[in-house]
Formats: C-alpha cells, sequence, structure tokens
C-alpha cells in the first residue's frame, strides 16, 4: 500500500531518515513517509520534493523499487530549492508528491542484453533499474553498465560500482573526461566505452542517462554499433512545475516530459533532439 | 620467417588494419615491429620526432601532458585495439602529447619512415592506411570537443555547495520560528560571503596602486 494521497498535487509529509554525503556537491537522501506507510514506484519515475517555503523540484527516485520501507533520491545542489534540500538533515521534513512519470521498461528487456549508459548524476536515476536487472539477472543475456564523470573525484556511486564491478555476472566500465597521473583508470568520453563493445547489438536494450548532448552522442554512437533506435531508452529532463501533465512547463513539442517521460523511447523524439528551439 | 608471420597475425586480429589486402599487409610488415613497454615506460614524449605509430595490443596508454611541479593531466586513455600517434603522418612530425604505459604494454609498432616511402610509392597503400587514420583522427577530435564542452557540470573542484550550505547553518541557528530553515535559506543567498583579511588587503592595495597608474597615464 502506498501512503501517497489520490490528489497529486497534495504534498505528503516525509521524514529525512539519513542524508549521505556522495560528492561534494551531491547527496543521497532516505526518507520515509511520516504517516508509517510504505512507497512504491518504478524505476525511472521521479517525485516533486517540496522544501517548505522554499519550493518544489522535481528529482528522479534513486533507491531499490524493492524496498518499500524507504524513498532515496540522491540530488546534486545547484538551484536555490537543491541547495535547501542540501542544508537539511536527519530528522527534518519535507513534502512529497510522486511518484510520477515513465519509467525503463526493465521488464519488457527480459531475454535481451541490458546496457546502462549513465553519465555524471545521470547515474542516480538509472540505479534502480540496475537494482531491478540484478534481482532478476537470469532473465536477461549481458548486463552491461558504462559510466562517464568528469573527473575521478566526481565518480557517483564509487564503492557500488566497485561492488558490481565485482561480480562476475556484469561488466562495468568507467571512464572520466580528464584526470591526473594517479588514476589508473580509463580516460575519455563515454561514448568510446560504447563503441569497445561488450554486447550483442541485435538483441540489446539500452538505457540512457545523462546530460541531453552526451545522451545524443550515446545514442548515435549506440546505433553505429548496430543497436536498433527503437532498443534504447533515455530519461529527459525539463523545468516541471505539477508533474502530472496540467501546468505544461516540461512542454517539449507534443509531448508532457513530466507525464509522458522522462523516460523516452529514442526512435520516438531522436527528431526533436535535432531542433534547436526546443 | 616466424615473426613475418607472426606480425602478420597481429595485424590481421588487430581491429584497425582488419580487412586489408593480403599484399599490402606484406608491405606493412616490412615496416612493423613487437614492442613491450613496462608500467611508466614512455612510447613517445612531446616534442619529439614522431616517427612511429602503435597498434596496441594488451594493457593501456595514457596520453598526457606534462605540468611543472604537478602530476601530468590525462587527456586520453588508449588500450587493446586502438591505434596510438598520428603526427607521424603530419609534417612537421612531432609529438604533441606524451604517451606513457599505465599497465604492462605489448603493442606493434610502424616505422613512420619506411611506411611513408612504401605509401608513396604505392598510392594504394596510402590510401588503405589514410581511410583508417581519417575516421579515428575525426573521432578523437569529436571526443576532445565533448570533453571541453564540460558536460558534467561543475564537480570536485568548484565545491559550489559548502559555501552555501555553511551560510544556510548559520542563518538557520541564527533564526526563528516554525520554517526557520526555509526563511534562513531565502534570505542565505543574498548574504555576500565573509571576506578574508588577505583578500581585504588585496583590495586595499588595488585601491592604492589605482590613482598612481593614471597620474602615469595623465
Amino acid at each position: 500500500m502506498t501512503s501517497m494521497p489520490k490528489d497529486p498535487m497534495l504534498p505528503v509529509p516525509f521524514r529525512i531518515e539519513r542524508v549521505q554525503r556522495e560528492l561534494s556537491d551531491t547527496f543521497t537522501m532516505e526518507m520515509v513517509p511520516k504517516d508509517g506507510g510504505a512507497f512504491s514506484f518504478k524505476a525511472g519515475q521521479f517525485n516533486m520534493l517540496y522544501v517548505f517555503g522554499v519550493g518544489e523540484v522535481p528529482i528522479s527516485i534513486s533507491g531499490d523499487p524493492a524496498d518499500r520501507s524507504k524513498v532515496v533520491h540522491t540530488t546534486r545542489a545547484v538551484g536555490a530549492v537543491t541547495k535547501a534540500l542540501d542544508a537539511l538533515k536527519a530528522g527534518d521534513e519535507i513534502g512529497v508528491r510522486g511518484p510520477f512519470g515513465t519509467d525503463w521498461p526493465v521488464e519488457a528487456a527480459y531475454g535481451q542484453d541490458l546496457v546502462f549508459v549513465a553519465g555524471g548524476v545521470g547515474l542516480a536515476p538509472l540505479r534502480p533499474a540496475i537494482y531491478q536487472a540484478m534481482a532478476n539477472r537470469e532473465r536477461f543475456g549481458r548486463v552491461v553498465v558504462l559510466y562517464g564523470a568528469r573527473t575521478p573525484e566526481d565518480i557517483l556511486f564509487k564503492k557500488e560500482l566497485e561492488r558490481w564491478r565485482g561480480r562476475f555476472d556484469m561488466d562495468v566500465a568507467v571512464t572520466v573526461d580528464r584526470a591526473t597521473g594517479k588514476w589508473s583508470g580509463n580516460v575519455g568520453v563515454v561514448t568510446k566505452l560504447v563503441a569497445r563493445g561488450g554486447f550483442d547489438p541485435l538483441h540489446t536494450t539500452a538505457f540512457v542517462c545523462g546530460p541531453e548532448v552526451m545522451m545524443r552522442y550515446v545514442a548515435a554512437e549506440l546505433e553505429k554499433k548496430g543497436v536498433a533506435r527503437s532498443s534504447v531508452w533515455v530519461s529527459m529532463e525539463r523545468n516541471m512545475k505539477c508533474g502530472c501533465g496540467l501546468c505544461g512547463h516540461c512542454q517539449w513539442g507534443p509531448h508532457f516530459v513530466c507525464k509522458d517521460g522522462p523516460v523516452f523511447r529514442f526512435d520516438r523524439i531522436a527528431d526533436m533532439f535535432s531542433i534547436r528551439e526546443l | 620467417m616466424v615473426q613475418t608471420e607472426n606480425l602478420g597475425r597481429v595485424i590481421d586480429e588487430h581491429p584497425f588494419f582488419q580487412g586489408i589486402d593480403a599484399k599490402l599487409r606484406e608491405l606493412l610488415i616490412g615496416c612493423a615491429k613487437n614492442e613491450r613497454f613496462e608500467v611508466g615506460e614512455f612510447l613517445f614524449r612531446n616534442g619529439g620526432r614522431a616517427e612511429k605509430f602503435f597498434l596496441v595490443r594488451a594493457g593501456t596508454v595514457a596520453v598526457e601532458v606534462d605540468v611543472p611541479g604537478k602530476p601530468p593531466i590525462i587527456i586520453e586513455t588508449v588500450g587493446e585495439g586502438e591505434v596510438l600517434g598520428w603526427s607521424w603522418i603530419v609534417p612537421p612530425h612531432i609529438s604533441s602529447f606524451d604517451a606513457r604505459a599505465m599497465t604492462l604494454t605489448r603493442a606493434l609498432s610502424f616505422d613512420a619512415k619506411c611506411l611513408l616511402r612504401k605509401m608513396t610509392a604505392d598510392p594504394l597503400l596510402g590510401y588503405e592506411v589514410l581511410k583508417r587514420f581519417v575516421p579515428m583522427m575525426a573521432h578523437r577530435l569529436q571526443a576532445s570537443r565533448m570533453q571541453m564542452l564540460d558536460l558534467y557540470g561543475p564537480g570536485a573542484e568548484e565545491k559550489p555547495a559548502k559555501k552555501v550550505k555553511v551560510e544556510v547553518v548559520k542563518a538557520v541557528k541564527a533564526s526563528k520560528g516554525k520554517n526557520r530553515k526555509a526563511d534562513a535559506l531565502l534570505a542565505a543567498p543574498e548574504k555576500p560571503l565573509k571576506a578574508t583579511k588577505k583578500a581585504d588587503k588585496l583590495k586595499k592595495a588595488e585601491k592604492a596602486k589605482a590613482p598612481k597608474k593614471l597620474k602615469k597615464a595623465g
């Protein structure tokens, strides 16, 4: 049972249980509904987080969809609301509306190789899908996680990536845009990792999340490798306000990102990527 | 003879020259050599003559820039199945970066003078080699441009959030009321960060200098 009300515009109070600093500007919050109920969501969905008196912001859920006892958000502090979120600590309260939006079609990819391509904090919205895939590992072919960060110091979920890399049933590759001599891993853009392959392009479903420009190049590289556009899914970001397709703030061509997205099949939106005005 | 056969097999197996005509492959073999580099060993150095290029068979090579007094900045890593070095094609044939083995590296090296001579004598070989190098160079140029875009935004280097957080925490402590965090936050961004004594001194020094300059100019 979810503790969320039927009115999607009404925030529900949640208590922050734990705050963990991931990077200098990025943190993860674990929250529980104040009324003690459960919270269910699908991988890829987002919540509207309301810092009382400051404002609301859409944040993807970064926790395990199988764990209904808490909701987990990983956020980079860049604007007024996210900076206000960053100032909160365990025991504080915030308002939550959601979950909203479309999800990563993990179940529809059964029998396929799964390729996750993430850039920067884009790993956070993908993490629930990775959890879901690994909980049903026997249903997939290869599971590949390709991750690009700015520098080695900016690698999100570093310990988790190391743990995943240690598994025999998962391939994880990490690259950074720049590094110093202390770094012994890959340096270069994440598209280079895609080019190396390690998956069967004809039987691959790819989930991509990161800056829009990065997703465009990754999708092009996947296509070059032979992955069909209809097998590539991307998570879009726009200025979302209501979260349920009423206000139109997040309109992107014929779509509302909050309602029709944030997860889109690439072939359905590919043309819009090249329209400057959108 | 055994060595030549081995080199031919290596060229066939490496993705870079995959599918090249057997006759042209023989011409390539004549300029090729197997090499091994220990960790930290340089394959070539910035400013040196670009006399070789490498097909990396195993290991990882860092393409980097030396920064005096600091660790070198790695621009790119080149690994198994990739090619390293293209300055040998472009006059004045001088390497622009350092290439250092990050791990034990095995590579097939090609003598640039030898290959350029053969490419001039046999335009088909020249075309086949350049046909493979040009897309690789274009790909690297595109990758460099993407790196320059700094797509992943401000990260560990800028540390923008901490400063604001400090201000917010201070404001929260000073404020009262039910929504005090929020109120404090609304007020916090407006507050200028505390200036340090050093910064004050610098400002004073700049002010003191300014009129003198004007006088000189006059």
